[in-house]
């Protein structure tokens, strides 16, 4: 669980206003850049962006209200490395004018209304203390109780060492806020950007209903240099990469940051689509009982009976009608 | 010189010695909880569970020997016991991978929770752990993901979970066995975030910082009880548990006993609210008076 920060290239000199693209080196100028959603133009590499440029990019325009930002960053193990953690934090305020690594709220996307909470890579490093655990808890709570679909996108470097086991324990409090999320049968869709580590990823990123991630983000728990020092072992040259992670089954999908905010509405939507099963449920628990579920049972242990006596026949999985399938029309 | 100078310059004195006295300590409880003659799972199973059948397994490709875990009696009740095991000897320790799970490991308890909750069995984890196994096949196994279920499975059971940390508590790895509803801790165990040398080696740039990154981190049993993380602090015998495994195991054993026998007395449907509640409240923030 490290949180390692990485200074953005910037041009100097002559091409100072100008935005030079770490992986191409192409350079652009900076509006078109972000304007392009802060993706290179040239290669489509996708550029780090904050909490802020983020809800503007996902939320309806004018739709974000913010939640829980009246929650403050406290020192409850008085932690000093070579700074206070006060200290650390104030800059983090100052450099990226928000209060925590968090921005959490109410939105909607694409006309879907949702809980949206975004983290901020920037705000040292995007780490998950108490005050990141809390405004989780209330999003998910929010989420649950309002019946509104819960959004995160997270970019971490894992838990904030800063709050010791303080830290560690909002990996089991944002897992029990899943639980709450998942009992009210809301949706959850997390979005991974780069970089998405340690224990956010081993938490509730990784528990939600739809996980996916954006093109070149790097997912994973322990990262190169642990592995490289615990075990000795070569690391492969993709390893973490969302591709790479696609490819071993660890996500649903990879979305460009263009096609975002239509994909997550898109998921939404068809998840809060179960709703209409509970209507026809509701209608045919409504029906006489009985009569009809014997019958379809009575008939599958038939057909199962067949099946034994003749191998080959029939198979059994999948064969007969469920109940509620097409060969009866609901009511 | 005047006299409050002096007593400015004593307080200061005294305040350092505290410092360096707080630092020699919790260094030297962090040997302990590594030292590698300390009674480990396997002990505490052999002490404190009779007719052990250990159950081998994640019931998908291997079974993971840094976690061990089965069905056993404890006072005369059925429970599953789930626990990291790091193994003696360097041969030990090696086949059971100093007890750093893998995914198979976690999914391996994952599946002893499932049958714990389908035969109404109270579980009992012990955790003794320096972390989740960084390498890369556990890595693109899913270690995250493994990880977050195991937590999840535990945060849904209804039967009774109780969770024993007995040495390192070592980060994510480590509470993955530990999202209980009694979380007991022996004297001289730790439970951190990040180990001491990881976080020297970032935060101060040079892993010889970890006694100073040990103190900051405050990892020790006592630290931890005041902020609700562990729920009851172990006595441990004089010197440590590795002196006097018996009397350890006498401790731990009353310990257990009696969370369970609190927990007995709630139904399975409160078990899982408080286990989620106790989980909520774990946190320190301000600004609550901000905002009506
Ligand atoms: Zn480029």
């Amino acid at each position: 669980m490290t949180v390692t920060v990485e200074i953005a290239r910037r041009g100097t000199g002559p091409q100072e206003r100008r935005w030079v693209c770490p992986k191409c080196r192409s350079d652009h100028d900076p509006a078109a850049v972000k304007e392009n959603l802060s993706v290179c133009p040239a290669c489509g590499f996708h550029q780090r962006i904050g909490a802020r440029e983020r809800i503007a990019q996902l939320a309806d325009e004018g739709t974000f209200v913010e939640y829980w930002g009246h929650l403050r960053t406290l020192d409850p193990l008085d932690f000093v490395d070579l700074e206070p953690y006060p200290e650390r934090v104030r800059e983090a305020q100052g450099a990226s004018r928000l209060t925590e690594a968090i921005v959490a709220g109410t939105a909607t996307i694409a006309a879907t209304p949702c809980v949206l909470a975004v983290m901020d890579f920037g705000f040292m490093g995007g780490s998950m203390g108490s005050v990141v655990g809390e405004k989780l808890w209330r999003a998910a709570a929010a989420a649950a109780d309002e019946g509104r679909p819960l959004v995160a996108v997270a970019s971490s470097g894992g838990a904030r060492m800063q709050e010791g086991a303080l830290s560690l324990m909002q990996m089991a409090k944002t897992t029990c806020a899943v639980d709450v999320v998942n009992d009210a049968r809301v949706p959850f869709v997390a979005v991974m950007a780069d970089p998405c580590t340690g224990g956010v990823v081993a938490s509730f990123v990784s528990l939600a209903d739809i996980c996916v991630a954006e093109p070149g983000a790097l997912l994973y728990f322990s990262g190169p240099r642990v592995i490289s020092q615990t075990t000795r072992e070569q690391l492969p040259a993709d390893f973490g990469s969302a591709e790479r992670n696609l490819v071993l089954g660890h996500l649903d999908a990879i979305v460009p940051r263009a096609e975002l905010k239509d994909k997550v509405a898109n998921y939404l939507r068809l998840l809060k689509g179960g709703g209409q099963l509970d209507g026809l449920e509701r209608r045919a628990a409504s029906r006489p009982r009985g009569g009809r579920t014997r019958r379809l049972a009575r008939a599958a242990s038939t057909r199962v009976a067949a099946a034994f006596k003749n191998p080959g026949s029939e198979s059994l999985g999948g064969s007969g009608p469920a109940p509620g399938s097409s060969e009866e029309p609901p009511a | 010189m005047n006299l409050s100078e002096e007593a400015d310059r004593l307080q200061g004195l005294l305040k350092s010695h505290r410092h360096e006295r707080r630092r020699h300590d919790t260094w030297l409880t962090v040997q302990i909880a590594r030292n590698k003659d300390r009674p480990r799972t396997s002990e505490y199973i052999e002490f404190l569970i009779d007719g052990f059948e250990e159950l081998k397994g994640d019931r998908l490709r291997a079974d993971d020997r840094a976690v061990i875990g089965g069905l056993g009696w404890f006072d005369g009740r059925a429970v599953v016991v789930v626990g990291h095991q790091k193994g003696r000897t360097l041969d030990e320790q090696t086949r059971h991978s100093f007890g750093m799970a893998k995914p198979e490991g976690y999914r391996k308890a994952q599946r002893l929770f499932a049958l714990a909750e389908r035969h109404r069995l109270a579980v009992l984890t012990f955790v003794d752990t320096p972390g989740a196994y960084p390498g890369v096949a556990a890595e693109e196994g899913g270690q995250a993901r493994a990880i977050a279920e195991t937590m999840l499975t535990m945060a849904r059971l209804s039967v009774p979970i109780v969770a024993t940390l007995i040495g390192e508590g070592g980060s994510g790895g480590a509470l993955a066995l530990a999202v209980a509803d009694r979380v007991l801790m022996q004297e001289n165990a730790i439970y951190s975030v990040i180990s001491p040398e990881g976080c020297a080696a970032i935060l101060w740039r040079d892993a010889e910082f970890a006694p100073q990154a040990a103190e900051a981190l405050r990892p020790t049993a006592s630290h931890l009880l005041p902020l609700g993380i562990v729920d009851r602090v172990i006595e441990e015998p004089r010197g440590g548990a590795h002196l006097n495994p018996e009397g350890a195991a006498r401790r731990v054993h009353d310990a257990i006993a009696e969370a369970l026998r609190e927990l007995e007395e709630l139904t399975p449907r409160e078990r899982r609210l408080l286990r989620r509640e106790r989980f909520r409240k774990l946190g320190v923030w301000g600004g609550e008076g901000l905002l009506p």
